[in-house]
């Protein structure tokens, strides 16, 4: 990451053109929590080095050509032309991705068309069941997946039987386990911004429920649902255990399989899987940003910024993330 | 901050006082209307209908699940209820996954912590929506979050017995990594990978509490004297204390309950959820049935310990960050 000490150059709380600087020699005692310039620097710089070396070597074991000391990109190339004499078969690995797309695109749809619906009435009608939907959304945090499973593998007989046992119904599982990453995002873009208000107001203009929902309650509420749908993404891509203990075959299972004949495709596939899931977030950190007036609200605040030192940013929850698969 | 982004834990405690702070830090913006919506005699109108297809979900897919783990504990292979089966939590190895799983997860939540906790200090400062901070928040949710397989997979590309370094090492210090068998595949070895996605969520969920340290009370520090380490002794440290100790129990609990990482690691048990995973398959403890179910309870027990203290410091730590 080259970019670190070039951004933390910019960050400086001083920016050259506006206040005249100490010189270099005679800083100014410090106070506060602040780190100095160079602390800051040098452990940002180990941190991300130590962090980048996995990620790194990941990159690297790919290049390797059994029986070579060189490296090159034959692994790649074997991913659309497998050599036939080799005896790999991908065929599980695209029939995985094609599953955890398909149980993807279903868990969104639960998180669009059950969850957010049920959110939106507690706003409107029920504001004293907030709590108590927070609790239920919150709660697969605390509940282990592989405590779950053990409970999902008898109530998955009962699905087997009725929707039979496609891939697809794993979507009702995985959805359970989505529920607080989807529900954080849209919670609090709820409370950004003055639901009730707005709503009553588009009511008292004559619109109906319909009305108000679509075109008044859910344009403010883009930023939170394209999060919670991203979220959803990566954590369903990302998942594994549900799928191994229910015996389907799903992007990690495949991978994890794919490891035991060909680690090099399995280790591209794991490595792009970690990269798009990087792209999506740095999306949604960027969607975050950019609020309306937000270009505005940015110019005054680097303006403001050399008077107000490091003014901190709306006090949002702090959010964190829970399970690792 | 980036922080609607990065789904929660650290409100996601069960009271989740936390959470519910910054949502009522505006209690006009809710209950307003709805409060007056409350005063007229109750009734449940069509429009708690509404409620149905989330409820039945929940109880299908949550409830049901959750209370069928548990209880399987109790029932003896015959369908008949019993305790005996609590007997398992004396069987010598699953004793020795409960420590093994204690073990990682309170070293590598600890590690992970300090590590996680001078990123934050580093970050001070900084930008909440500036390039680097967007840039980090966006990988320390992917490492922590999404890792499972793939982040095993990079540890055997790093310290497997052909990884990067270990071939360096190897090469220029004539030191093997792996003199003693396959590090990365022993039950110690999983602090490694563990450490890497715990300093992740610890940046997530300790940064919040290190914003809340606020200017003025360096300034005041600073105009009474006082030196930068006794600010940091005196007032930031303590402030942080309730945070730092409840995001350890969280990535605690993070480590605790992860799986993936570990299945694609190791072969056999040593931790919880590989013996969960081998009991499912087959049952191993002698005159034990639904060993799977007692093991899920020990865990389940566990963590709502965990996460009932985390909640706690979480409130109290939350005091601070208004």
């Amino acid at each position: 990451m080259s970019a670190v000490p070039l951004t933390s150059v910019s960050v400086e709380p001083t920016d050259s053109a506006t206040a005249p600087r100490a010189p270099k020699s005679g800083r100014q005692p410090r106070f506060g929590a602040e780190p100095s310039p160079t602390a800051r620097r040098i452990i940002l710089i180990i941190v991300v080095g130590v962090f980048i070396v996995p990620l790194a070597a990941m990159f690297e074991f790919t290049l390797r050509v059994t029986g070579k000391s060189t490296l090159d990109f034959s692994h790649y190339v074997s991913i659309a032309h497998p050599d036939a004499a080799t005896g790999v078969d991908y065929s599980p690995l695209f029939q995985g991705i094609a599953n955890s797309l398909t149980i993807t695109v279903l868990t969104v749809a639960i998180v669009l068309l059950i969850l957010l619906p049920t959110m939106l009435l507690v706003e409107l009608r029920y504001p004293r069941m907030r709590r108590l939907l927070e609790f239920v959304c919150i709660l697969p945090i605390t509940i282990p997946s592989i405590v779950l499973v053990v409970g999902f593998v008898p109530v998955y007989q009962t699905v087997a039987a009725i929707f039979g046992s496609s891939p697809w119904t794993l979507a009702f599982a995985v959805g359970i386990i989505v529920l607080p990453y989807a529900y954080r995002p849209i919670a609090t873009n709820i409370s950004a911004f003055d639901l009730v208000t707005l709503s009553e107001a588009a009511r008292s203009l004559g619109g109906n429920w319909l009305t108000v929902i679509w075109r008044i309650i859910l344009p403010n509420m883009r930023r939170g649902i394209v999060s919670a749908i991203f979220l959803t993404v990566a954590v369903v891509l990302g998942e594994y255990t549900i799928a191994s203990f229910l015996s389907q075959n799903t992007f990690q299972t495949a991978l994890l399989l794919i490891s035991q004949t060909d680690p090099y495709v399995s280790t591209i596939f794991a490595l792009a899987a970690l990269i798009f899931a990087f792209i999506l977030l740095v999306v949604i950190g960027r969607l975050g940003n950019r609020s309306p007036g937000a270009a505005t609200a940015r110019r005054e605040r680097r303006a403001a910024r050399s008077a107000a030192g490091s003014a901190s940013p709306t006090p949002l929850t702090p959010l964190t993330p829970g399970e690792t698969a | 901050m980036t922080t609607q982004t990065v789904p929660d834990t650290a409100s996601s405690d069960p009271a989740s006082g936390s959470t519910g702070t910054t949502v009522s830090s505006h209690p006009s913006a809710g209950p307003g209307p709805a409060s007056t919506s409350s005063k007229r005699p109750r009734r449940l109108s069509l429009a708690f209908l509404g409620f149905t297809p989330f409820a039945a979900y929940v109880v299908l897919f949550l409830a049901i699940p959750a209370v069928i783990a548990v209880a399987s504990g109790f029932f003896s292979g015959t369908g008949a209820f019993t305790f005996a089966n609590l007997r398992a939590f004396t069987d010598p190895t699953i004793l020795s996954a409960f420590r093994g799983s204690f073990l990682v997860s309170a070293i590598s939540a600890l590690l992970g912590a300090i590590i996680g906790a001078v990123v934050c200090f580093a970050l001070l400062g900084t930008r909440s929506d500036g390039f680097l901070r967007t840039t980090i928040d966006a990988a320390s949710s992917v490492l922590a979050q999404f890792g499972g397989i793939m982040l095993a997979f990079a540890f055997i590309a790093t310290i497997g017995f052909q990884g990067l370094v270990t071939l360096f090492l190897k090469d220029h210090f004539g030191f093997d990594l792996n003199a003693h068998g396959g590090l990365l595949y022993s039950v110690g070895g999983l602090v490694i990978p563990y450490t890497y996605f715990e300093v992740p969520l610890m940046v997530l969920t300790f940064m919040p509490a290190m914003e809340g340290l606020k200017a003025t009370w360096g300034e005041a520090a600073a105009t009474l004297g006082a030196t930068r380490r006794s600010y940091w002794l005196k007032i930031a440290m303590p402030v942080l204390a309730p945070a730092f100790w409840g995001s350890v129990l969280l990535l605690f609990a993070n480590a605790f309950s992860s799986f993936a990482t570990a299945a694609a690691l190791l072969s056999q048990g040593g931790i919880v959820p590989l013996t969960i995973k081998q009991q499912l398959t087959s049952e191993t403890v002698v005159g034990v049935s639904n060993t799977a179910g007692v093991l899920a309870l020990g865990m389940l027990v566990i963590m709502v310990v965990v996460m009932g203290a985390y909640s706690l410091l979480q409130r109290r730590a939350a005091r601070w960050q208004r």
